[in-house]
């Protein structure tokens, strides 16, 4: 009977790592893995990063994919690049939004506050795929959060374009990307060397540009990020703590019966 | 159910109990007469208790920031993810919480299986124990359409299209159910009522559940009935309180280590993708704790059969207490069911592993197979196991193993298993 029950467990955990190895495997090992400093227990944004990301998403994403869920506020916010209040004004105001209706009835066009949402690249959404070929460019504010693979996913698929493989015909305006699903993307590339100058010095490569604006995704995708992790951690401490009082106490009071707890 | 009449020492409570007996009720839960052996396994009744009224009251302050429209669903759930104070919280508490609910739940039933606490006397216990369980399988999936996100959106499909199999009046149950021609805002707005309704019908549930449990007393990791009170058992406060305070910490600290480090894991990423009806997901997949049932249900190849065979899967939990013919309850006993108990263990995780993966070749094959032995397990092995194995001997009395005096040798080896028991509790 041991024995047939030994058998039984290890079926169980062979199984069970079978299941661990495939699930890895068909999760696209071949990403590309980068060490983020928002990925780790204590992990928070690299704010340079952000600032940077942030302007890589707003001289090149912007023109076609939406921000929708943002505020101009966000950015000034803790945990997020925190470009001073003056900055974040400074930003806002460079954009336009329509406002009204005026008390004669009329709609209207002033500069963007605080308080107003990202602007939208297109009017509606038909309007954004006659402008890209068909193909909607997704909405950024939480993209990170709804790809699996999630910032390795992106980073790569930004960086991921190559020639197709020999006999592979690609249609007009559809591009060979090694990491997008089914490999073919209708973005064009967008990275080149020093497209964007940041003024913190750093050198535009794409490298760079492309872990700056992922970064920027992934706060945007979790903007409590590290609230979340400061909170967690002092969290598990109160838990912890608790246990091992609750535990001697329970010690306590069961020592009153034989019975072990 | 505690033998003895209560009378309160205050003139005050006197008159009030006279009226309304809760002291009385409250007398009851405070001294109700405990095995003093129950192992970690049966703190998961504490455990589910605290899910459920977590679950409630986060989802109180969701609701109040949720908007059940089509348009307005999925960025209200982003509003309260990025706007409303500690929402992030609140929320990955709640989508979390459902799964913990479920991990909790899981263990509560196989601990029942294991140990044969859905045996004689305890049967209502059971069945209301799968109403309850068939009753969050329902508020889970009207849960995890509220976001609407892509999962939302075409798990919604897919499982309010399952009724479209019923002979001759599918569709116009279907039409009905969605409240249109396909799954849309009228959709929606039901789903959130019922999801709101449903906690609720749980909760008078689960008070039945434990007032059932409360006439014959806990079962026990021996199985056998105690004398109450007794040299068996502890009166519920301080002992099972304090010990089911303790597990819960434990399971606390799980919970929130994906609270805050890994809230979206248990999670698909497609469900941040607003719904769209144009774009079909390339896998529909329900969250995990649904899979087994999922996998029954694809590795039958005619729709309606697979439907029927789903509600079978948890229709012959229902009537297991009488498809178990073994008079000994716990496994400890059962040397053979110990084993047959392990492969359903087994079993039940293969089909949960075959939901996830696309059901074509090996894996659909192997849901079936999976599938078979589910229903073999219950309809075929329990019954003629329960008359053919050759149990040990049990002991009288929880103290009796433990002070020793054993009668013959299988009684030794009880001893040992009871020990092992309650040094792993």
């Amino acid at each position: 009977m041991k024995k047939l029950f030994a058998i039984n467990i290890k079926i169980i955990l062979i199984f069970l790592i079978h299941c661990c190895v495939a699930y890895s495997a068909g999760n696209g090992s071949a990403l590309l893995k980068q060490d983020w400093s928002f990925k780790s227990f204590f992990g928070t944004f690299d704010r340079a990063s952000l600032q940077r990301g942030y302007q890589v998403y707003t001289e090149v994403c912007a023109s076609c994919h939406s921000m929708q869920y943002l505020s101009y506020r966000n950015l000034a916010e803790e945990g997020g690049p925190e470009f001073s209040l003056e900055q974040a004004k400074a930003i806002a105001s460079n954009f336009e939004v329509t406002d009204g209706p005026n008390s004669d009835g009329e709609m209207f066009t002033r500069p963007a506050k605080l308080s107003d949402k990202f602007v939208m690249p297109y009017a509606n959404t038909e309007e954004a795929k006659l402008s890209n070929g068909g193909a909607y460019p997704p909405d950024m504010s939480v993209l990170v959060k709804a790809r699996a693979g999630g910032a390795d996913y992106i980073y790569s698929v930004i960086l991921g374009y190559e020639d197709p493989p020999e006999g592979m015909v690609l249609d007009d305006g559809v591009y060979y990307n090694k990491y997008m699903y089914g490999n073919k993307i209708k973005m064009p590339p967008q990275l080149y060397e020093d497209l964007v100058i940041y003024s913190d010095g750093t050198p535009a490569t794409p490298e760079q540009m492309a872990k700056d604006v992922t970064t920027f995704l992934a706060w945007t995708a979790e903007p409590k990020l590290e609230e979340r992790h400061k909170f967690g951690f002092r969290a598990i401490i109160y838990l912890l703590i608790l246990t091992i009082l609750v535990y001697f106490s329970m010690k306590r009071i069961w020592s009153r019966v034989e019975t072990k707890v | 159910m505690s033998s003895h009449e209560y009378t309160p020492s205050s003139k005050f409570g006197k008159w009030f109990n006279d009226r309304l007996p809760l002291l009385t009720l409250t007398n009851h839960l405070t001294d109700y007469p405990t095995p003093k052996n129950l192992n970690y396994w049966w703190t998961f009744g504490g455990i589910l208790t605290f899910c459920l009224i977590t679950q409630i009251i986060t989802g109180l302050v969701l609701a109040m920031h949720y908007v059940a429209h089509a348009d307005l669903a999925f960025g209200s759930v982003e509003h309260i993810m990025r706007d409303v104070n500690y929402g992030w919280l609140i929320r990955y508490v709640h989508a979390n919480g459902a799964s913990m609910f479920f991990l909790a739940v899981y263990i509560h039933i196989f601990r029942a299986l294991y140990y044969g606490s859905y045996k004689s006397p305890r049967e209502v216990i059971w069945i209301i124990g799968m109403l309850i369980y068939f009753l969050m399988m329902a508020t889970a999936f009207l849960g995890y359409v509220l976001p609407w996100g892509q999962m939302s959106f075409w798990g919604a499909t897919v499982i309010t299209n399952l009724f479209s199999a019923i002979p001759l009046i599918g569709e116009s149950v279907t039409h009905w159910l969605w409240g249109g021609y396909s799954v849309d805002n009228p959709t929606l707005t039901r789903f959130f009522s019922l999801h709101y309704l449903f906690p609720f019908l749980i909760l008078g549930l689960v008070i039945l559940h434990i007032w059932a449990l409360h006439v014959p007393g806990n079962n026990n990791p021996i199985g056998i009935d105690i004398k109450k009170p007794s040299n068996d058992t502890v009166p519920f406060h301080p002992y099972i309180v304090i010990k089911d305070i303790f597990a819960l910490l434990i399971f606390l600290i799980i919970f929130a280590f994906f609270v805050f480090f890994s809230p979206n894991i248990l999670g698909h990423s497609d469900n941040y993708i607003e719904a769209n009806p144009l774009v079909t997901p390339a896998h529909i997949v329900p969250e995990w704790y649904l899979l087994p049932f999922y996998a029954i249900l694809r590795s039958v190849p005619d729709k309606l059969l697979g439907v029927i065979a789903m509600f079978a899967a948890i229709f012959v939990l229902v009537i297991l207490p009488w498809l178990d013919t073994s008079k000994v309850r716990s496994a400890l006993f059962r040397p053979i069911y110990k084993q047959f108990y392990w492969f359903l263990v087994a079993d039940v995780l293969i089909l949960g592993y075959m939901g996830a993966m696309p059901a074509e070749g090996i894996y659909l094959l192997i849901a079936r197979v999976a599938t078979a032995y589910y229903f073999i397990h219950f309809l075929v092995i329990l019954p003629i196991l329960g008359k053919k194995e050759r149990t040990l001997n049990i002991p009288l009395s929880i103290t009796e193993p433990v002070l020793g005096g054993m009668l013959n040798p299988s009684m030794a080896k009880a001893k040992k298993d009871t020990e092992k028991i309650n040094s792993l509790g």
